[in-house]
């Protein structure tokens, strides 16, 4: 395709197609899916954390200064891909790369941080079954862990492929609702940094 | 009415021998009767529908009127289940609210049961009498008396349906209920919640006593202790202190791992679940798995000779309060 | 866009035999393979079912042993509900919602093509079990710590695996329906225009989405208790066993609507059928539709009377759940005023609709009785609630497939079941069920509670146990003759004639068998009962919205079915502790999923050239 053909996009293309609507609507269920799954970690962390079985709790362990940083980086993260999404307005597919390189490597430095700080938990007495807030606290942290890793990974995958091609009513949606689930992960930290560490240190 | 009498005498629901049971068994009735009431209408509507409005010979050409609905008749079919609901309600309620007990105050000399579940088999503390019983609980008639259940294993569920619903013994947690036996008689209680193979012979007894007999019984557990009398029990007696005792107690001596056998001379069953004679006694010592399975005590079969297990039959049949 | 057409291939490749079916993303052959699948499942768990019944029959049987009988149990309950009665209702709503909405594909043909070998390779992971070291045991509620600790054998490993694998599955099938139903819809057929079948797929969808996220988490904590030695449900660490009870029944508890809610929407299209009057009370069915899975939400802790919750719990949660009477009943009611007035037809689709009125009301009404908490504490966990929930599922959600499976048999097979066998079906199973489900409500009250595998002499039980058992053989008899009838219709060279029953929707507006287009041009929707509408106005056949025109269809793909069998191999690695195996397998999903994003799939086009004869034939798409 020529570049004047990628003028030629609508203004959404990410919703021009109904393949492209079908995932936009899919992806939005899927993470009211997810909002349920992790409510449900939630809970069973709420249930217990103050179950730790003579092990070390919360009010030891949490640094805020650490938990800070790690938060700063991922909502500076999501506004990343909000700029990548600014730059698929602009049918800018160059830019719509860059800024998801830098997301990634955002989240890459967020995830770098999570392990630091589990060995770290690890080391001052808070193993995996050490108690059930141990279990909860792990269970919790490592599943929205994964979710990043997975989007970090699905974003360079996107990157990969769409490198030197030009932005399509293909590849459009697939950058928007990386983008989209990007913004569930940032949201479900809020939660975790208010309800875990917050919480856990007052 | 049909159903009042139904099931044996000290184990149905349906024939309630205590308070809390015939709270229960009100709250039975009069949901039945409600229900019972709506399947009439229902029924009567269905019948004439099906019978009415059958496909007949040469209705081919005419097409029925395709009626969109009445609003009218939707206001009625939900307005008249939610007053039905709410006579239903308000009483569940209160009935919820009498039924849910109340840790008896210092100083109240409520009788308190704490109630420990095993895999198999039950655990009875009086706590305020500083004694222990396994597999039958005696209670006094006419008390309300105040249960605390816990469970040292899997969860159990507590349930005598003769006088009172179930509540569930849960680990590392405990539940309060109470009881109330309002006539004495021998009641069947059983677990109600899957706890492994042996669940369904989970079984125990409630003996519900006149007040006096009961205060008998307790001044007969107090001083309950070991004496045998006869030289087989006698025998029986070291064979027990060698091979039993580091799971089973007797008096103020033994493990906790079994059942406690201070008064096993006086259990209506054997295991909750058996005829209490020699010959159930022995098979058991050998081979406890073949009548329960999966339970936690080990065969005697390879251990112990046919004269051990008889001597032991004879000490254990003498272990009686009284 | 039309640029793509010249980038795919325009031959689509001829696939054949078992390729072509392990391949295949098109809806409707997912839908046959998912009922196949089910009904399978179905067979095999009523099996169970009988052995249960034959243990029973007579007090104190040792037939098989404890541990078999509640291995039994488990099997039983947990197939039936999770591979047998959700697939089989899966598989209807995929070969039938996409053409009652006017629609050529369902919206995510390759993810519901991944959700069927999921739930199959889930399936069957369980079901391996039973070989494996002796099958699950603690349930089909798998109660910690029973589950975790305690169990006497390796099956709960294979439980907590193969229903996570399935339960994947089942979630994406319910996203897919959710997006079909709201962007594929044909022009002209509005929310409201849309059958109660449909409906009730998009309202259950909607339950599966938010019920089964929570059960993914239940199963991995449990998985993690089992496996990697969490204290989620150890007491001694902290742990609390009442946690897998909440997250268990806020699953179970939907669970129990995304079983009958469907059963609901099939009764809802035979019932005006067969009486040819469009459904009384239209869309006050499908508020309570609605509300019937909005509250399904809020009152799972009915299911934990006994926990010891306290009365204030109990209270809330008895009162909330009294309410579900209400849509509940405004639903009977509807049923009984569409037949009113009439002209009720009664082949055999229509007598499993008609005879699941009386039953599900049985069941719904023992429903409103285990609401009240202070006499639920004695139902709790006896035969009377096995009696209740039999009623429920078998005299409604079984019903309601068995009314489906004849109403739609023609459409799905092209062939019509035979109506003297089917009618043998009936009154064998009917009067099967009612004997073996009546009793046990007095049982459970006589003091039987559930799951015992046996039961003592001289407690009254023996007569009510002895017919549930008699019945249960009944039933076995039924569903031989199903059995021999579809083997009987599916030998027979006869095809079934367009619209066999006078249908009202759409589905009955497509050639029999349908194309793999399903609509050659999408249908104009003039109202509800689109069909109906049309031969009001004197014509046999859907109005055209659209000129003919080249058909975008998908490609078919091998991922799923390898995407699950990667599950199916690391779950053996979990379950025989060899990580390298667990990884592998988890590795090769994500690597399959890889390709899928990096090869660009367009899928093909069938030219209109190809359809023209096709609508010049006079066909009636």
């Amino acid at each position: 395709m020529s570049a004047e053909q990628t003028s030629t996009l609508p203004q959404y293309p990410e919703k021009a197609t109904l393949e492209g609507r079908n995932k936009f609507l899919g992806l939005w269920f899927f993470l009211g899916g997810e909002t349920a799954l992790f409510a449900t970690l939630f809970g069973t962390y709420l249930g217990l954390r103050n179950s730790t079985a003579g092990g070390p709790t919360a009010q030891e362990l949490f640094s805020l200064p650490l938990v800070f940083i790690m938060t700063v980086i991922l909502l500076v993260s999501s506004l990343t891909s909000v700029l990548a999404v600014m730059a698929m307005r602009r049918k800018d597919m160059k830019g719509i790369i860059r800024w998801f390189i830098v997301t990634v490597i955002l989240g890459l430095s967020f995830l770098g941080l999570e392990i630091y700080e589990f060995y770290e938990y690890t080391h001052a007495g808070l193993r995996w079954s050490e108690s059930a807030f141990a279990s909860a606290f792990y269970t919790l942290l490592g599943t929205h862990g994964a979710h990043v890793a997975f989007g970090c990974g699905w974003i360079t995958a996107l990157i990969v492929r769409n490198f030197r091609r030009p932005l399509d009513t293909y590849n459009a949606p697939k950058f928007y609702l990386a983008s989209l689930y990007w913004h569930f992960i940032d949201v479900v930290w809020v939660f975790i940094f208010s309800l875990v560490y917050l919480l856990g240190v007052i | 009415m049909l159903l009042a009498g139904c099931g044996e005498e000290n184990l149905s629901a349906l024939r309630p021998k205590g308070t809390a049971s015939k709270i229960s068994f009100d709250m039975m009735m009069l949901s039945i009767y409600i229900m019972l009431g709506v399947f009439f209408v229902v029924a009567v509507i269905f019948t004439y529908v099906i019978l009415k409005y059958r496909k007949r010979r040469g209705d081919e050409d005419i097409i029925p009127e395709q009626v969109e609905g009445n609003t009218t008749l939707e206001v009625i079919w939900t307005a008249i289940p939610i007053l039905l609901l709410l006579i239903l309600a308000i009483p569940t309620v209160l009935a919820t609210f009498t039924l849910a007990a109340e840790e008896p105050q210092e100083g109240d000399d409520t009788l308190k049961i704490q109630v420990t579940a095993y895999q198999y088999w039950w655990d009875f503390n009086y706590p305020d009498l500083e004694f222990n019983t396994a597999q039958d609980l005696y209670i006094p008639v006419g008390e309300k008396i105040y249960v605390e259940l816990t469970s040292k294993d899997v969860i159990h569920s507590f349930w005598v349906p003769a006088l009172a619903g179930k509540m569930d013994t849960n680990p590392g947690l405990t539940n309060a209920m109470w009881i109330e036996a309002k006539e004495p008689g021998v009641y069947k209680g059983k677990c109600a919640e899957l706890c492994g193979p042996s669940h369904a012979l989970m079984d125990f007894r409630v003996i519900a006593l006149e007040k006096d007999e009961f205060d008998a019984w307790v001044n007969h557990m107090k001083t309950a202790e070991s004496a045998p009398q006869t030289e087989a029990a006698q025998a029986g007696e070291e064979i027990f202190t060698e091979s039993c005792i580091s799971c089973h107690a007797v008096g103020s001596e033994g493990g906790n791992i079994g059942p406690d056998l201070t008064v096993f001379g006086d259990r209506e069953t054997l295991a909750g679940f058996l005829e209490m004679t020699d010959e159930n006694i022995a098979d058991w010592i050998k081979d406890p798995q073949a009548l329960k399975p999966a339970n936690h005590m080990p065969a005697f079969k390879d251990q112990l000779n046919d004269d051990e297990i008889n001597a032991l039959v004879a000490y254990l049949k003498e272990l009686k309060a009284n | 866009m039309a640029t793509h057409t010249e980038q795919v291939s325009l031959n689509r490749k001829q696939r054949s035999g078992i390729w072509d079916w392990i391949t295949t993303v098109d809806h409707k052959k997912v839908g046959i393979l998912y009922f196949l699948a089910g009904f399978f499942f179905f067979l095999l768990a009523g099996l169970e079912a009988v052995i249960i019944r034959v243990q029973l029959i007579y007090p104190e049987l040792n037939i098989v042993s404890a541990q078999t009988f509640n291995e039994l149990i488990t099997m039983h309950g947990t197939t039936m509900i999770f591979l047998a009665a959700m697939p089989i209702f899966l598989g209807l709503m995929n070969c039938i919602v996409p053409l009652q909405i006017g629609a050529r594909d369902v919206a995510f043909p390759f993810m519901n093509a991944l959700g069927l070998w999921l739930f199959i390779f889930g399936g069957l992971l369980l079901n391996l079990s039973w070989f494996l070291g002796g099958a699950p045991d603690a349930g089909w509620t798998a109660y910690a710590p029973l589950s975790t600790d305690y169990s006497g054998t390796s099956g709960m490993d294979f439980y907590v695996l193969g229903l996570q694998i399935a339960g994947f599955g089942t979630l994406m099938g319910g996203i897919n329906f959710l997006v079909t139903i709201i962007n594929m819809r044909a022009p002209g057929m509005s929310f409201m225009r849309m059958p109660m079948f449909s409906w009730a797929t998009f309202v259950t969808s909607a339950l599966i989405l938010f019920a089964f996220p929570p059960l993914t988490i239940g199963f991995f904590l449990l998985m993690f208790d089992r496996f990697f030695g969490s204290n989620f449900f150890v007491a001694d660490a902290g742990g609390n066993v009442i946690i897998w009870e909440h997250i268990f029944w806020i699953f179970g508890h939907p669970e129990v609507y995304i079983l009958i809610l469907p059963a609901f929407g099939i009764l809802s299209e035979v019932i005006p059928t067969f009486s040819r009057k469009r459904l009384f009370g239209y869309s006050a069915m499908v508020f309570a539709t609605a509300l019937i899975a909005f509250l399904g939400f809020m009152v799972w802790a009915h299911h934990m009377f006994t926990t010891g919750l306290g009365p204030v719990a109990n209270s809330i949660f008895a009162v909330a759940t009294m309410t579900i009477a209400i849509p509940t009943g405004v639903k009977i009611f509807n049923w009984l005023f569409t037949m009113w007035g009439g002209q009720i037809r009664f082949p055999t689709a229509n007598l499993w609709a008609v005879a699941f009125i009386p039953s599900f009301l049985i069941g719904g009404m023992t429903g409103v009785m285990l609401s009240v908490a202070p006499a639920d504490y004695h139902y709790h966990d006896t035969y009377f609630v096995v009696a209740h929930f039999h009623y429920v599922i078998v005299g409604g959600s079984v019903f309601g497939i068995f009314a489906g499976m004849y109403f739609w048999w023609p459409r799905i097979f092209g062939k019509m079941l035979n109506e003297t066998l089917g009618k043998w079906h009936f009154w064998t199973f009917f009067v099967g069920f009612h004997l073996t489900f009546f009793p046990q409500h007095f049982l459970g009250l006589m003091g039987m509670p559930r799951r015992v595998f046996t039961f003592l002499e001289g407690q009254q039980l023996e007569l009510g146990n002895f017919i549930s058992s008699i019945g249960s053989f009944l039933m076995t008899i039924g569903s031989i003759i199903l059995i021999i009838n579809i083997i009987m219709t599916q030998a027979k060279k006869e095809v079934a004639e367009y619209d066999p029953w006078d249908g009202r929707t759409l589905d009955w507006a497509i050639p029999i068998p349908t194309p793999v287009y399903n609509f050659a041009q999408l249908p104009l929707v003039k109202g509800l009962d689109p069909l109906w509408v049309e031969k009001m106005n004197g014509n046999n056949k859907m109005t055209p919205a659209e000129p003919l025109d080249d058909i975008h269809m998908p490609n078919s793909s091998i991922l799923p079915f390898v995407m699950s069998l990667c599950f199916f191999i690391a779950s053996f690695g979990f379950i025989y502790d060899v990580l390298i195996v667990a990884i592998l397998g988890i590795a090769g999903f994500f690597f399959c999923m890889l390709l899928r994003s990096l090869i660009d799939d367009h899928g093909y086009y069938i030219k209109k050239e190809e359809l023209a004869p096709v609508v010049d034939e006079g066909g009636k798409a």
